[in-house]
């Protein structure tokens, strides 16, 4: 059963005059880790706010169509509920670490669901171990590096134990390093735990290895949808900006001119090893 | 602004340091309204000088100077004042009138000093900690925190704007007094749109993890008061218990300076 | 000209942000400030506008020490682009926020409402003319305010992390905006992390880790060269990436630019055939 099925989606912002997304219907099955991207103002943030029910609750504007997420209908439950099954993490890293220190704020969920101390404690101990940030545990989010905020917000979300993570544009703020660190996370959260993850990015180089589904957004509507391979190949995606991984150019480009790789490749690693077996005749 | 600095927690421990902030609280408390009992220069100079040792035992004593001194302003505004007034009004007259002058003075200075101990040696976790636990309303304790933990961003935000303002050749210290409040438009919008979007997402995030949830709210931590804090409410209390005596039954065999000086 | 002569910085709060800088821009260079976050990057570049004055050491921009001349008239000349728009943005139009430093340098109201046109016209802007740049998208904003520096022609444009948040549309965008502005002559200096674009654009790199420069040269030589790329603790470039993957097999390893390695794969093709 799939994880999140939306249908005929429209939505406008309270005074829009046209809507900021219209008729997505997309399918995310359990478990994948699904990039979702497209030029600015595509509807990504719009989509993403969609998902725990910031809209319709938080923004109210129009919203039209149908969305579920783990088997319950967004606009019938309130925003605090959606939270146990769907974590949100924000853009910048500054702006969503409210406590004095970085045990606090992953206690922060917790402690609004009204879960009993002990039961905290423990939830956030093993966060703080999944996420490797355990001897940040007790410094202030203000002497943290953008990276290691983002980690802490990471795991804030992380301690409820979502059955989705979505992630808008987690990276914007962070260098190559500290990028390439974020994903390495959410890759694991995604592989040892099983939590389907949805992440909103440009930077399709350093995410490209992690990902199994791809939606591509233009204009508030939904153009492309599919494996990696398929969407990052297609003409559609060079035409609309899509930063498209630079192995797959390549590859793309060999084939036209006549280098045939077994696959077009997605990330440098896979890169290396069709040219290998290329040019190893 | 000196006087602020000296109210600025510092990540120092000290037995003070570890003191349940209720605790504390009360003893402020006690010394202010001891404080205002008297209008003596003894009896508040006694209550000056028993709080140092509080200031020792908590290590902040370089802080606590300077918050005493930030304060000299005022404290001389105030003696200035009261013996001008009372000068004129001849309420007091002679040896009297000075002793009143320097205790209202010294009374400021004696509230300055306590609550210079409790902010210097709370922490704002500690504060709002302490806060929830006195069943003061979350969307208020949650408010302090927020701006606490904020503080240092929008200054160094602050620094920014008026830097990429500088370098569209804005001058901040040229020109008469309205054209300079004028100049700082440039600082101030900026500052506070950015103020409002932060908020906005600040909002975004709490609700995204499940804001408003429980109507009864836990917490990761609990405060538990122990040893130190129960001789301190003991130590404040006894202090409360003299202080009422005194007042009620000896207010005036309290030797003053008129009398000191006159024998 | 810019020439930073062994400049050490120390900022308030006791860190060493700078330790020993030496470097010289030449007019009409198109420089690359690349490290870490933290590596002094931003520290470095708003020592050429003298937001911030050398602990130890100088600073001379076109032989004017920046200690002897105030930041506003160091802005005529060096025009810095600040990585958050909305950290400048506060009038009330598009207009009036372009008119803002032309009127603090003292320009005459004609010549202002011919550079307010001008630089709208170049940044694609003419039809926000009167609107309000809160209302603009994230990307329209940047725009707003690279116009607003644009405007008064600065000699040389320093652009703090330009590429953040932006799309690869925006983004090819910008580096062919660069690559005018330095045709007219303009030097360009820009900060970033991101190695992508820098592969992209080749400019010259500066590199830096921990208040220090650790390399300074061809964008090329510079990021395929693992060593320096792992002190200074940046990734090399996708394209690089790869052919070190296939560095046993023969294959050059400063390749950055795919173009390029389209190029040396089909040349190696066509050999290894011709050997058959």
């Amino acid at each position: 059963m799939a994880i999140i099925e939306t249908k005929s989606l429209t939505y406008t912002y309270p005074g829009g005059t046209k809507p900021s997304i219209s008729d997505v219907s997309i399918s995310i099955q359990r478990g994948e880790f699904v990039i979702v991207t497209g030029p600015s103002g595509c509807g990504k943030t719009t989509l993403c706010r969609c998902f725990n029910g910031l809209i319709p609750y938080f923004y109210s504007g129009k919203l039209d169509g149908e969305i579920s997420v783990a088997g319950l209908k967004v606009s019938e439950h309130q925003i605090y509920e959606m939270a146990k099954y769907v974590g949100l993490v924000f853009q910048n890293p500054e702006n969503q670490l409210f406590a004095l220190s970085v045990e606090k704020d992953v206690a922060f969920g917790l402690e609004n669901l009204g879960m009993p101390r002990e039961e905290i404690r423990k939830r956030v101990d093993w966060t703080l171990q999944m996420t490797g940030i355990d001897e940040l545990r007790e410094r202030a989010p203000h002497e943290l590096s953008g990276g290691q905020q983002q980690r802490v917000a990471i795991a804030s979300v992380l301690a409820m134990q979502p059955d989705v993570m979505v992630l808008d544009e987690p990276t914007s703020f962070l260098d190559p390093l500290g990028a390439q660190k974020i994903f390495e996370v959410i890759g694991s959260l995604n592989k040892k735990l099983g939590i389907t993850v949805i992440l909103v990015e440009h930077r399709l180089d350093l995410a490209s290895k992690y990902v199994n589904h791809v939606i591509v957004m233009d204009g508030g509507k939904i153009v492309l949808d599919g494996k990696p391979r398929e969407v990052f190949n297609s003409d559609l995606a060079q035409l609309i900006g899509v930063g498209i991984p630079k192995a797959t150019r390549l590859g793309y480009m060999l084939q036209k001119s006549g280098i045939r790789l077994n696959e077009i490749p997605v990330s440098s690693d896979e890169a290396t090893r069709l040219l290998r077996e290329v040019l190893k005749t | 602004m000196s006087v602020f600095e000296g109210f600025r927690f510092r990540h120092v421990t000290s037995p003070i340091h570890r003191l349940d902030p209720r605790v504390k609280f009360f003893y402020v408390i006690v010394s202010f309204v001891v404080a205002v009992l008297f209008n003596q220069l003894l009896p508040l100079l006694v209550l000056f000088f028993v709080q140092i040792p509080f200031v020792l035992a908590a290590g902040v004593v370089r802080e606590w100077l300077r918050s005493l001194r930030g304060a000299v302003f005022l404290v001389t505004v105030i003696f200035v004042f009261n013996f001008v007034f009372n000068y004129l009004y001849k309420t007091y007259t002679g040896w009297a009138l000075v002793e009143f002058s320097l205790a209202m003075a010294l009374r400021f200075l004696v509230l300055v000093e306590s609550f210079s101990i409790f902010f210097l040696t709370t922490s704002p976790d500690h504060l709002s900690l302490a806060l929830e636990q006195s069943h003061v309303p979350f969307e208020f304790t949650f408010a302090f925190t927020t701006a606490v933990r904020f503080v240092p961003v929008l200054a160094e935000e602050a620094q920014t704007i008026m830097d990429a303002q500088k370098a569209r050749g804005l001058e901040l210290e040229r020109g008469n007094f309205l054209k300079r409040v004028r100049n700082y438009i440039p600082i101030l919008i900026p500052l506070i749109v950015s103020a409002i979007r932060r908020s906005l997402e600040l909002a975004e995030a709490m609700e995204s993890r499940a804001w408003g949830a429980s109507p009864k709210r836990t917490n990761l931590y609990v405060l538990k008061m122990k040893k130190g804090d129960f001789a301190l409410i003991t130590i404040s209390a006894i202090f409360l218990i003299v202080g009422v005596y005194i007042y009620l039954y000896h207010f005036g065999s309290i030797p003053t300076l008129a009398h000191l000086l006159s024998r | 000209m810019i020439e930073v002569k062994d400049v050490y910085f120390t900022y308030l709060s006791g860190v060493q942000a700078l330790k020993g800088v030496s470097l010289a821009i030449r007019n009409g260079e198109f420089v690359a400030i690349m490290g870490q976050n933290g590596a002094g990057k931003t520290t470095l570049v708003k020592q050429f506008n003298g937001l911030l004055k050398p602990t130890k050491g100088s600073v001379l921009i076109d032989g004017v020490n920046t200690r002897d001349i105030s930041v506003a008239r160091l802005a005529r000349k060096v025009g810095f682009v600040f990585q958050n728009p909305d950290h400048q943005l506060f009038s009330e139009t598009v207009e009036e926020e372009i008119a803002f430093a032309l009127k603090n340098f003292g320009f005459k109201e004609n010549i202002i409402k011919r550079r307010v046109s001008w630089a709208l016209n170049l940044l694609g802007l003419t039809e926000y003319r009167q609107a309000s740049p809160f209302m603009l998208s994230g990307g329209e904003r940047k725009r707003v305010a690279l116009a607003s520096v644009l405007a008064w022609n600065p000699k040389i444009i320093i652009l703090d992390e330009p590429t953040i948040g932006q799309d690869h549309q925006q983004k090819e965008n910008l580096r062919q905006f660069i690559v005018q502005l330095n045709a007219q002559g303009k030097t360009v200096v820009i900060v970033t992390h991101d190695v992508e674009f820098v592969a992209e654009c080749s400019p010259r790199v500066v590199l830096m880790a921990d208040g220090q420069i650790v390399a300074d040269g061809d964008a090329k030589r510079i990021l395929t060269d693992p060593n320096i790329t792992l002190k200074a603790s940046i990734v090399m470039p996708q394209i690089t990436q790869i052919f070190y993957g296939l560095a046993d097999l023969g294959l050059p390893t400063d390749v950055i630019d795919v173009s390029e390695a389209r190029k040396v794969l089909l040349d190696y093709w066509e050999e290894a055939k011709a050997k058959h």
